[in-house]
């Protein structure tokens, strides 16, 4: 075996095995600093050992045996904060949650833990990107943009509450199951869109590392979770996201609108697996189950990724859906979206009326003064729509999409 | 585990007056349930008083410690085996006592 694949070896194995690895450390030391610290141990270790003893047959099993003789000896040396150690040791409960069909409880126990309402959303984002998805600091750091040291403290800040605060190892009870798997689908797609919308001046529009990242925990939860039906929304959701963005950026860093992307550019095979989930979520829907905001959301995506342009999509399925969207989710950004589906029916003066209806909560939210900016670029309203277009651009904060306004405004005549 | 339950009022917006029976009630099923510590309702906070005793000597100052519009207006102290038991009861406590509550670990 050369080391080029032992290397891929490694990544493998830091994929599929790292959230096992502190999961199961978690549970056995009752302490998330003593696991994470330890399985970086095991992680390094197979590093220098891999390449001269060769990848073993079970490298899982090898990283967990290896992480917990890390662990070991970190208590041992800390013999003296031994008791003190066994009082913090977090809560949990020894029952396989059966309930809820998991096939891992102590990675699911390990996710419900980082994504828990009690830590703020950022920290909770951040703790999952850690000790879930196995992300170094610097990267964490980097795709967030914060200085290393600010995360590092907000990541040691929260592993300091969970303790002090005996915040549980547990998969949440039944009843409280659906609003604690929202909170972590809230986290996941907080992840996802920072990723595909990416904020800040000095970043790439779009940052692959972090889309992929969130979809690859969405499939875990999805493995893990696998009758929950928001659960398959989320992860369809991205998927038809995820599936255009090979069509989503120009060559010279221009964000392309849906009406003028090379659909032919799209991941057929991406959108193939996101309509099998969507497909699944409406026999169910057929079958009584009220669909939830993300199987909403992904169903629109559907019907977008199943035209073959504009004029093909079907807006009065997309307009029902959000019609159905609207009474979930009543936000002004959700009536927004509706509204371009609006426009695409019953024309853009009947949309800029109701577009118009959201300024007094949206006048701050670039996509507000965008929409506009379109809609009276439609209506002939050029001198109007050259100054939403300026508002837009202010507020925008891609950089990719800064540009793809600049050009709409400055075709205006 | 023990947590301090503090509920918290707002001079400007005070939650409403008549909720002691409700309370009361809560408090038995505390007890019954095996949580119950301490509870105390606290005076106004213009009975406080501040001692400072770590110069010369000690000083007196009438008044709490800061001043704000939120305040402390009374306290819980709750054995539960974890943060989700507490947080739990504190959502409930929260609608009897229609205040605000913070849930804080002791060491």
């Amino acid at each position: 075996m050369n080391d080029v694949d032992v290397r891929d070896a490694i990544t493998r194995a830091h994929h599929e095995e790292w959230a096992r690895v502190v999961a199961s450390l978690t549970r056995r030391f009752g302490d998330l600093d003593i696991a994470e610290e330890a399985a970086a141990e095991a992680f390094a270790t197979a590093v220098q050992r891999w390449p001269a003893d060769g990848v073993p047959p079970n490298p899982g099993a090898w990283l967990t045996t290896t992480a917990n003789r890390h662990a070991i000896d970190r208590i041992r040396r800390e013999n003296k904060r031994d008791d003190k150690h066994r009082k913090a040791q977090m809560s949990y409960d020894d029952d396989p949650p059966e309930a809820v069909g998991a096939v891992d409880d102590d990675r699911l126990r390990l996710i419900f833990t980082c994504c828990h309402p009690a830590l703020a959303m950022e920290t909770r984002v951040a703790l999952t990107l850690r000790m879930v998805a196995g992300l170094t600091m610097p990267e964490i750091a980097r795709a967030f943009l914060v200085a290393e040291s600010a995360m590092g403290q907000r990541i040691t800040r929260a592993k300091a509450k969970i303790k002090a605060a005996r915040i549980p190892y547990r998969v949440p009870s039944a009843e409280d199951l659906p609003a604690r798997v929202s909170g972590v689908l809230a986290v996941l797609y907080l992840v996802f869109n920072e990723g595909y919308l990416a904020t800040g001046p000095g970043t790439d529009p779009v940052r692959h590392e972090l889309t992929a990242e969130a979809i690859r925990l969405t499939r875990l939860i999805r493995a893990l979770l696998p009758q929950d039906g928001e659960v398959a929304g989320l992860l369809a959701l991205m998927l038809l996201t995820e599936a255009r963005r090979p069509a989503r950026v120009s060559a010279d860093g221009e964000l392309v609108a849906l009406d003028e992307q090379d659909r032919g550019a799209w991941d057929a095979a991406l959108i193939a697996e996101g309509h099998r989930l969507v497909r699944e979520r409406l026999a169910a829907a057929a079958a009584g189950a009220a669909p939830g905001r993300y199987q909403i959301l992904a169903a629109i995506n559907a019907v977008h990724t199943s035209a073959r342009d504009m004029r093909d999509t079907d807006w009065s399925q997309v307009l029902a859906l959000y019609d159905q969207l609207v009474r979930l989710d009543p936000s002004p950004i959700t009536a927004l979206n509706r509204a371009i589906a609006v426009a695409e029916l019953d024309g853009p003066e009947v949309a800029l009326a109701a577009v118009g209806r959201l300024e007094p909560r949206l006048a701050g939210y670039h996509a507000y003064h965008a929409t506009r900016a379109d809609l009276l670029r439609r209506l002939g309203r050029g001198r109007e729509s050259r100054a939403a277009y300026d508002r837009a651009i202010e507020l925008a904060g891609n950089t990719a999409e800064t540009a793809y306004l600049t050009r709409r405004r400055d075709q205006l005549r | 585990m023990r947590y301090l339950v503090s509920v918290i009022d707002d001079k400007s917006n005070p939650g409403s007056t008549d909720r002691q029976p409700a309370i009361s009630a809560f408090n038995e099923r505390l007890i019954a349930e095996g949580y119950w510590v301490f509870a105390g309702g606290l005076a106004d906070t213009d009975a406080a008083t501040v001692i400072d005793n770590r110069g010369e000597e000690a000083v007196f100052s009438d008044g709490p410690f800061v001043e704000s519009k939120e305040y402390l207006a009374g306290v819980w102290v709750w054995e539960a085996p974890d943060l989700d038991v507490a947080l739990k009861l504190a959502t409930e406590a929260s609608k009897i006592c229609d205040r605000k509550i913070e849930v804080r670990p002791f060491l």
